[in-house]
């Protein structure tokens, strides 16, 4: 019993001096097994009085129980710090790329367009599409521009043969929707429109939506609301919006619109024209098997490219159809 | 229309600022398009003679110059050939400053003081005209500020008309709508006929009455076509952006600006016999003034005397038979002709001039005598020479004819959506020529002016009053509609779904031109049959596109050239194709991929793409839309011959995908692989509703197969062979790897697959899965040859 507190000693020595888990579980085997330094003191205890047995029984085991503890502490410790070097070796550079795909985009065009669709979508109006290969009657005649009107040459057409065109807007749309149903009507006509025109400000094919309402009352009014909405919701900002009488031959009364751009050299606003509108025109209702005394209607159209140029700062018209990656990339 | 602020206030002068007016036009409808100064920014130039004229000693081309300015002689040093004495001239005084900024100083040139310089037009920035002194009238005061003298201080504006408006093309029309904008009062002017001093009259014959019912001549004899044109008379014309040419022509284009009356003055003396306004006979030839030879068509209406055309009604007139140094005595033209008649006809020919504008817009039917009166007045005072009697020759069947337009007031206020009283309706109505003569419980009745050629309807004098009252005044009302519940078909897939897939995949969007070379067209689709345009806007924008796959393939080449390397793009929209009579406009989903898989990164090998990638994100495409796309080898004349397939779905060709055949990829000068594919939309956004199988709960047991097949032999045989061996019980059959080389047979490949199976309500055991893969061995064996792989 003598060499108890030794033994002990030793022991603890041996717990302290492990330095992996391997080793501490030698210890543990050493003093604490079945054959274990203190174990094998227990088995000594025979060899005492029966007065002395409990007291060193008790000493033996509290001996043992430290050992235990020292250990169960030296365990955790030696894993804590097995777990912090594996983490350690495994700490990479995080800031290098992922292994992801490059991504895509949509053209500015189509982002355009949709923001578009989404905005009158809205309030229910639907998007109706037709043919680019046009007729004469779809694309003119039924629009109030009679062959010869001085109006054709507001549209530098391209022409097949004498009756057959690329389509100069997306009007033939709406008379195609008007001829086929019936009213009331809420859409919009988004598309591929052709004009023979080519220079700095002018590409040969751009994009347009027109848009129409017909109804038991639509009025100049009601046009001006609509338009202004669109308008200040695009842009996202509360535009000044003004109407200046212009002429189309499929609406009446007809107007431009200009927004508030700026200010001009003199301080005054600097107004820039950005769509085109007007009352539909009784002959186009008539065109269509409308009757006008019946249903009114208004209608508008823009050129998507250019209020795309408006609000992304893009100011080459025909950067739109060179798909230069470094310009579409742009747009996600 | 051009013309000068300076003359439109004579007609009606409201009380506003140039910027005010000019916002004031444009918000009337008629766009200012243009505003410039009519002389450049100078100060201290005045008007001074020319007295004398010495050479310089020292130069051959510079004159000494004594120079009277109304104060003192100056000594002026100038090198411009025109200057002589006598002249006046604009003289910039020491102390003066001319456009750009330009001081005058007193100077030396070579030895000689100059006190100053004489100045030609376009040291003014009055013309482009720089040769020579500009050359002022004997009536210009010597000392005279030239500013003040020739009224500078005004400005030109340019007016874009619609087409619809031609009663705006003359300061009359401008002024009237100007007045009515403004409340201004305009007052028109109604010439007074010139007395005839003698009876000579022009002989007119009008065989073309349809074509013009209205045709107005006299004849002026004894005019002296050497005196200038008066400075006022120029002036106005160059700042409206006409060229003063004779006075005769002059006073005749000055009527036109003035009243809107497209006029012509014939040579007397050219014209034999009389005058016939008569449509040309085929082939029948007509050399213009321009020196351009015409050959007519019997759609062409022409003035002719009793052997030749002497002008093309209406466009322009005829060489020869114009006023010229020689004339003296004149016929002057002032005609109606029929806008219908005459419309395209210039076009036609090439032709665009002054006068056909407004004839094809339409001329105020009642002018030609007012127009005729007018020039009279003003020929007689600048050339002189006496007036005969007016002659008219008038077919009022022809004519257009009085209209009157029933305005209700209900309408008024149903299509601009708000209410104008009557008062404000007929006092607008008033102020622009538009007489009420007749007034009715619920509106008026309303007499179409003759000068108005785009009023014939209610709504054309709605948009009238809508338009002076002004449309930034009427009120804005939400329009009130219907709430209607609407749904596309579920199956229907949205475009915009396919291209948001495409983008996650990594493709960019394209929008290419819908019109492209035909030779491209030719390559790509040679037997496509193209569709032309008539007016293409050049050769390699020719023919509509048969397919997407060009302009994609442009689109690479494109940035190639601009080192971007890996591209990946897609473009949707229509392809055109006649079919017999008909034109098929077919829209299209098209993509294309080049360059490495993925762009340059330190993980992955980087591999070109190919046709395993494009097939690849194809069917990720058809698995979002729920299409179980089958390819099948066929050959496309773009793509390789070995490596193109054509895609079904559900039996019906719907496109086709291939790496780019060599030789087009040669001639396009493209770097790598390059991968296309494109699908018909309209079979591929037609998907269909879900419906919910239940599954099995018990465990799916797997067996892999490496078979040894022909290397003939494609997949599509093997899997449809296991397929129908696996039985039904079947739930999954992959290829998980494909070998051809070392330790496999030459001329065989290996083809690794694993099935799977399932039984709907227990678990499979070992023994019939075996016999189940039995099957499935023996059937390849035996139906394509294959070998078990040991």
């Amino acid at each position: 019993m003598e060499n108890l507190e030794s033994l002990l000693k030793q022991g603890l020595n041996a717990v302290e001096a492990s330095t992996d888990l391997k080793q501490l579980e030698q210890v543990r085997v050493d003093y604490l097994g079945k054959k274990g330094h203190l174990t094998a003191l227990l088995k000594t205890l025979g060899q005492l009085s029966a007065e002395e047995r409990p007291a060193a029984g008790q000493r033996i085991n509290q001996a043992k129980e430290q050992v235990q503890n020292a250990i169960a502490e030296k365990k955790e410790r030696l894993e804590a710090e097995a777990m912090e070097a594996r983490l350690a070796s495994e700490s990479i550079d995080v800031t290098l790329p992922g292994r992801g795909r490059d991504a895509g985009g949509l053209h500015p065009v189509t982002r355009t367009l949709r923001r578009i669709e989404a905005i009158f979508g809205g309030a229910g109006y639907e998007v109706a599409e037709g043919p680019e290969i046009e007729d004469d009657h779809h694309n003119f005649e039924a629009l109030n521009i009679p062959e010869h009107h001085p109006a054709r040459a507001m549209h530098d057409t391209f022409y097949f043969n004498p009756g057959t065109v690329l389509r100069t807007h997306t009007s033939p749309v709406q008379i195609r929707t008007m001829e086929n149903g019936e009213p009331p009507f809420r859409m919009i006509c988004p598309g591929r429109v052709y004009r023979c025109d080519s220079d700095l400000t002018h590409t040969p094919m751009f994009h347009q939506v027109e848009g129409l309402l017909v109804d038991r009352h639509a009025s100049f009014a009601d046009l001006k609301s609509t338009i202004e909405a669109f308008l200040r919701a695009f842009f996202e900002e509360d535009l000044a919006v003004r109407f200046r009488p212009s002429y189309f031959p499929f609406t009446e009364p007809s107007a431009e619109v200009d927004i508030e751009w700026g200010r001009e050299a003199d301080g005054s606003t600097k107004w820039l024209e950005v769509m085109g509108c007007g009352v539909v025109h009784p002959r186009v209702f008539e065109n269509c098997g409308v009757d006008p005394e019946q249903w009114a209607g208004f209608a508008f159209g823009l050129g998507v490219e250019r209020l795309a140029m408006l609000r992304y700062g893009v100011t080459d018209l025909r950067q739109f159809f060179e798909n230069d990656l470094r310009f579409l990339r742009q747009f996600r | 229309m051009k013309f000068s602020e300076q003359w439109l206030r004579e007609w009606v002068n409201p009380r506003m600022s140039s910027n005010e007016l000019v916002q004031a036009i444009t918000m009337a409808g008629l766009e200012v398009d243009e505003v410039e100064p009519v002389a450049g920014a100078f100060e201290g130039v005045v008007v001074g003679e020319v007295t004398a004229v010495e050479p310089h000693p020292e130069a051959d081309k510079l004159s000494l110059c004594r120079v009277w300015d109304g104060r003192e002689t100056l000594d002026v040093v100038c090198g411009a050939p025109n200057v002589r004495g006598g002249l006046r001239v604009p003289l910039a005084r020491p102390g003066a400053s001319l456009p750009g900024g330009m001081s005058i100083q007193r100077t030396e040139v070579r030895g000689q003081t100059s006190n100053g310089m004489l100045c030609a037009e376009s040291e003014l920035a009055l013309s482009d005209a720089a040769e020579g002194l500009m050359e002022l009238p004997s009536e210009a005061e010597p000392g005279a500020d030239l500013r003040q003298w020739l009224q500078l201080d005004d400005q030109s504006l340019d007016v874009d008309l619609t087409p619809n408006r031609s009663d705006c093309l003359s300061i009359r029309g401008v002024a009237r709508d100007l007045g009515a904008l403004t409340e201004e009062p305009f007052e028109d002017l109604v010439p007074d006929p010139v007395p005839a001093t003698h009876s000579e009259i022009p002989s007119i014959r009008v065989d073309a009455a349809a074509a013009c019912p209205r045709y107005v001549g006299r004849i002026i004899r004894n005019v002296n076509v050497a005196v200038e044109t008066p400075v006022w008379m120029k002036e106005r014309l160059r700042r409206s952006g006409i060229r003063s040419i004779d006075p005769v022509v002059d006073v005749t284009n000055y009527v036109m600006l003035e009243l809107g009356q497209p006029m012509h003055a014939f040579d007397r003396a050219h014209v034999q016999g009389g005058i016939v306004v008569r449509m040309a006979s085929e082939g029948e030839k007509l050399t213009l003034l321009d020196g351009q030879e015409l050959t007519l068509r019997t759609d062409n209406l022409v003035i002719a005397d009793h052997s030749r055309p002497v002008a093309l009604a209406g466009i322009m007139g005829g060489e020869g038979s114009g006023v010229s140094e020689k004339t003296r005595d004149i016929v002057l033209e002032s005609a109606f002709f029929d806008p219908v008649g005459l419309a395209g006809k210039a076009r036609a020919h090439g032709l665009h001039t002054d006068s056909s504008h407004r004839f094809e817009r339409g001329v105020d039917w009642r002018l030609q005598r007012a127009a005729t009166e007018r020039a009279t007045a003003l020929l007689l005072s600048i050339v002189g020479g006496e007036p005969g009697e007016v002659i008219e020759v008038v077919s009022e069947q022809h004519l257009p004819a009085q209209q009157t337009v029933h305005l209700r007031e209900e309408r008024v206020n149903a299509v601009l959506g708000m209410t104008i009283d009557r008062t404000t309706a007929e006092e607008i109505l008033a102020r622009l020529g538009l007489r009420v003569v007749h007034l009715y419980r619920d509106g008026w009745e309303v007499e179409v002016p003759s000068f108005r050629f785009d009023i014939a309807l209610e709504v054309d004098l709605i948009e009238e009053i809508g338009r002076i009252y002004g449309y930034n005044r009427m009120p804005v009302t939400e329009p009130e509609g219907r709430l209607r519940l609407r749904a596309e078909p579920e199956s229907r897939r949205p475009l915009d779904r396919v291209r948001d897939h495409l983008v996650a995949l990594g493709y960019q969007e394209a929008i290419t031109y819908s019109f492209i070379s035909p030779e491209r067209q030719k390559q790509v689709t040679p037997n496509a049959e193209g569709i032309e345009l008539a007016n293409p806007i050049s050769a390699d924008m020719a023919v509509m596109r048969s397919s997407l796959w060009p302009g994609l393939l442009e689109t690479l080449a494109y940035n190639q050239k601009r080192q971007q390397h890996r591209v990946r793009l897609f473009e949707t929209g229509l392809r055109f194709e006649r079919q017999g009579q008909a034109i098929e406009q077919e829209g299209m989903l098209s993509a294309l991929l080049s360059g490495p898989v993925a762009s340059e990164n330190w993980v992955n090998g980087n591999r070109e793409v190919d046709f395993y990638d494009a097939k690849g994100d194809l069917e990720s495409l058809g698995a979002m839309l729920g299409q179980n796309f089958r390819f099948a080898r066929e050959r496309h004349p773009a793509l390789h011959p070995g490596q193109s397939a054509r895609v079904y779905s559900e039996g019906q060709p719907v496109g086709w995908i291939g790496t780019l055949h060599p030789g087009i990829q040669k001639s396009l000068d493209l770097n790598g692989n390059v991968c296309l594919y494109e699908l018909s939309l309209e079979t591929v956004l037609n998907g269909h509703v879900p419906h919910f199988k239940a599954f099995s709960k018990f465990p799916e047991v797997r067996r892999d197969l490496a078979m040894l097949v022909d290397e003939e032999t494609e997949w599509a045989a093997v899997e449809n062979v296991a397929r129908e061996a696996a039985g039904e019980l079947l739930t999954g059959l992959r290829v998980f790897d494909v070998y051809q080389g070392e330790h496999v047979k030459e001329g065989c490949r290996s083809l690794a697959l694993s099935l799977f199976w399932q039984h709907p309500e227990r678990t499979l055991g070992d023994a019939e899965v075996q016999e189940l893969l039995d099957g499935v061995t023996n059937a390849l064996s035996t139906r394509l040859g294959a070998q078990l792989r040991s």
